[in-house]
């Protein structure tokens, strides 16, 4: 008998790949898709996807919410849902590329919205955690649709394939971000489907990740006892989760949120001077649920910057460089001199450390 | 005579194809990230200009290969004969496992260099490291010889946390007193002899051949030598029967 994708394990891969202007110029998706092709081979086809930021200046004070349907049912159910929960502005298919590397689409649809003021007022949340829950609604009780990217000005694009196709398929050169994210699939422990592809995402946090998380499911308990509810059928989903819940609802900045997530151990943290000893001491203590264990290098992609972050014994690899105003991470310097030959001061970030890229104060997004 | 190949575009398959078939040599141009290049050749040259992609002369059998720039991840995985020389920096876990043959690279090197790197009767396996090394060097290194020269000038210690967890054979030299640096309980680290440096300069002669430094300059400064406690630093951990 043939096993299908998900009823088998098969080890390693995954490629991750991003660029940013810090003067907050705009790129095409061009040289990003150039950046996965070194790395073919960290992928299998079974998942590719980007993440744009910057891309829809025309709404940008709409929240783009990106939604796959399995068939018109779950689309019609949606839509009832979304015209009682939120003011639709625009709704249209996400225009895409028929080409023989990617079949068996669902219906890929975006919706730009804005929650009801009046709502909001009634229920005492803002903007963000409204949208959060309609998001989170949406994913746990409709069947057959998912948000796969909902934040403002930004959006995910992702596919079962290899990344290269999918960004042909989403037609990425005509789109025009600061900041790209890029990811290239290697299942290893859940199933290749389209909503399991990379970037994951939540308001405006994206998530690329190269490895495997071995707390998974302590952080997913954690995380779920906060409204969230990991629904994707794979671990980085949680990831997103737990930036948008340190960052967004506990405040935490992007270098605490490292620590949380990629605490050093004990007795390194015993050997930091005593300010920044007790900072990390304290983040271990509050938060000793969000730690993330095992292999993992992940690139954070929000509103006007990015982070780069790998696990605390750096089990995966990554690399950034610079050129100009322009700031490249990648898991390969191959894919780094894909998208520009010219890169200098290439440098490999410790386990634990954030590399953090924010488009310079005062640059329009 | 030495062949040419562009390999713009060129998939790790083909490249390593036409190397097989180059037994005269190669020099490769336009690299960009294609893995395993002259995986288990033996003896040819192969220059290299752009970037080697991962598992760079992995299982190398005797082949010398030359990199004219940086590496990345895996270089030397499993190698069993040969050189290999980059004139730049390195990725994570250089010389996993390697048994035999030569790694010299003038820069820096990742995490985890010469991880579970082994020696077996004639075959000594050994890494220089001409600037830093991140953690984890050495990790359960059973055998053959690392050593690194500190003689980066982009700053950082000479090596990060965690050098030798889990060393049980071989030895680490290091260009430094390394009075900051915290080794774990079953290792030896103690300064150099007149007799170890008479070692180390062998190890380091064809290196600074290689890369036209001055070896008696590389020399003279303390080194420390680090080795594991016994033969068999691990035997309480388990049951004696």
């Amino acid at each position: 008998m043939r096993l299908l994708e998900g009823e088998f394990r098969n080890p390693s891969g995954c490629a991750i790949s991003a660029v940013i202007s810090r003067n907050g110029e705009r790129m095409s998706g061009e040289k990003i898709i150039e950046s996965m092709k070194p790395m073919h081979e960290r992928s299998n086809g079974l998942g590719g996807g980007f993440a744009g930021y910057g891309i829809y200046p025309e709404y940008k004070d709409l929240f783009a919410l990106h939604i796959f349907f399995s068939g018109t049912k779950a689309r019609e159910e949606c839509e009832a849902y979304l015209r009682g929960a939120l003011e639709l502005v625009k709704a249209e298919v996400i225009p895409t590329r028929t080409i023989p590397a990617i079949t068996d689409e669902p219906l890929i649809w975006r919706y730009f919205a804005t929650p009801l003021r009046s709502v909001l007022a009634s229920m005492q949340v803002d903007e963000n955690e409204y949208i959060a829950r309609v998001v989170m609604h949406i994913n746990i009780t409709i069947e057959g649709a998912y948000v796969f990217s909902s934040g403002k000005n930004m959006g995910v694009f992702k596919a079962v394939g290899y990344p290269e196709d999918v960004g042909v398929f989403y037609r990425l050169e005509e789109y025009e971000a600061y900041s790209w994210t890029a990811h290239g699939r290697y299942p290893t422990n859940t199933p290749g489907w389209w909503g399991g592809a990379h970037p994951f995402a939540l308001l405006d946090w994206t998530v690329v990740h190269n490895g495997e998380i071995s707390s998974y499911d302590a952080n997913r308990r954690c995380i779920e006892m906060y409204g969230y509810k990991c629904t994707l059928q794979t671990d980085t989903e949680v990831i997103t989760y737990i930036a948008d819940y340190l960052l967004r609802k506990q405040g935490l900045s992007l270098e605490e949120a490292a620590g949380v997530i990629a605490a050093p151990f004990w007795d390194t943290i015993a050997r930091r001077p005593e300010a920044e000893r007790r900072e990390l001491e304290y983040l271990r203590t509050v938060f000793p649920s969000l730690l993330i264990t095992g292999p993992f290098s992940i690139i954070l992609g929000f509103t006007g910057g990015l982070m780069a972050l790998n696990d605390r014994l750096k089990l995966r690899s990554m690399v950034t460089a610079e050129k100009g105003d322009r700031v490249y991470i990648a898991s390969e310097e191959a894919a780094i001199r894909a998208m520009e030959p010219g890169a200098e001061h290439i440098y490999a970030p410790a386990g634990g450390e954030p590399v953090i890229v924010r488009v310079r104060e005062g640059c329009s997004l | 005579m030495m062949k040419s190949i562009d390999a713009s575009g060129m998939d790790f398959s083909e490249l390593n194809r036409q190397l097989r078939e180059a037994e005269g040599g190669a020099e490769i141009s336009a690299c960009l990230g294609q893995r395993f290049i002259g995986a288990g050749m033996g003896k040819r040259k192969i220059r290299i200009h752009g970037v080697p992609g991962n598992a760079l002369g992995a299982y190398l059998n005797g082949a010398e290969i030359e990199v004219f720039g940086n590496a990345q991840d895996a270089v030397g995985d499993t190698m069993n004969a040969g050189t290999i020389l980059i004139h730049g920096s390195i990725g994570d876990t250089a010389g996993y496992a390697m048994r035999g043959g030569r790694i010299y690279v003038r820069g820096n090197a990742g995490y985890r260099t010469g991880i579970h790197m082994k020696a077996y009767r004639e075959h000594l396996p050994v890494i220089v490291i001409g600037g830093k090394a991140g953690s984890f060097l050495g990790e359960y290194q059973a055998g053959g010889v690392i050593v690194v020269l500190g003689l980066h000038t982009d700053g950082g210690p000479i090596v990060s946390n965690f050098p030798c967890t889990g060393m049980h054979g071989g030895k680490l030299f290091l260009r430094s007193r390394c009075e900051d640096v915290l080794f774990p309980k079953q290792v030896t680290a103690r300064p150099a002899s007149p007799e170890d440096m008479e070692e180390l300069r062998g190890y380091l002669k064809e290196y600074c051949e290689l890369l036209s430094m001055d070896l008696n300059a590389v020399l003279d400064a303390p080194f420390t030598l680090v080795t594991p406690d016994s033969a068999n630093p691990y035997r309480q951990m388990y049951v004696a029967n």
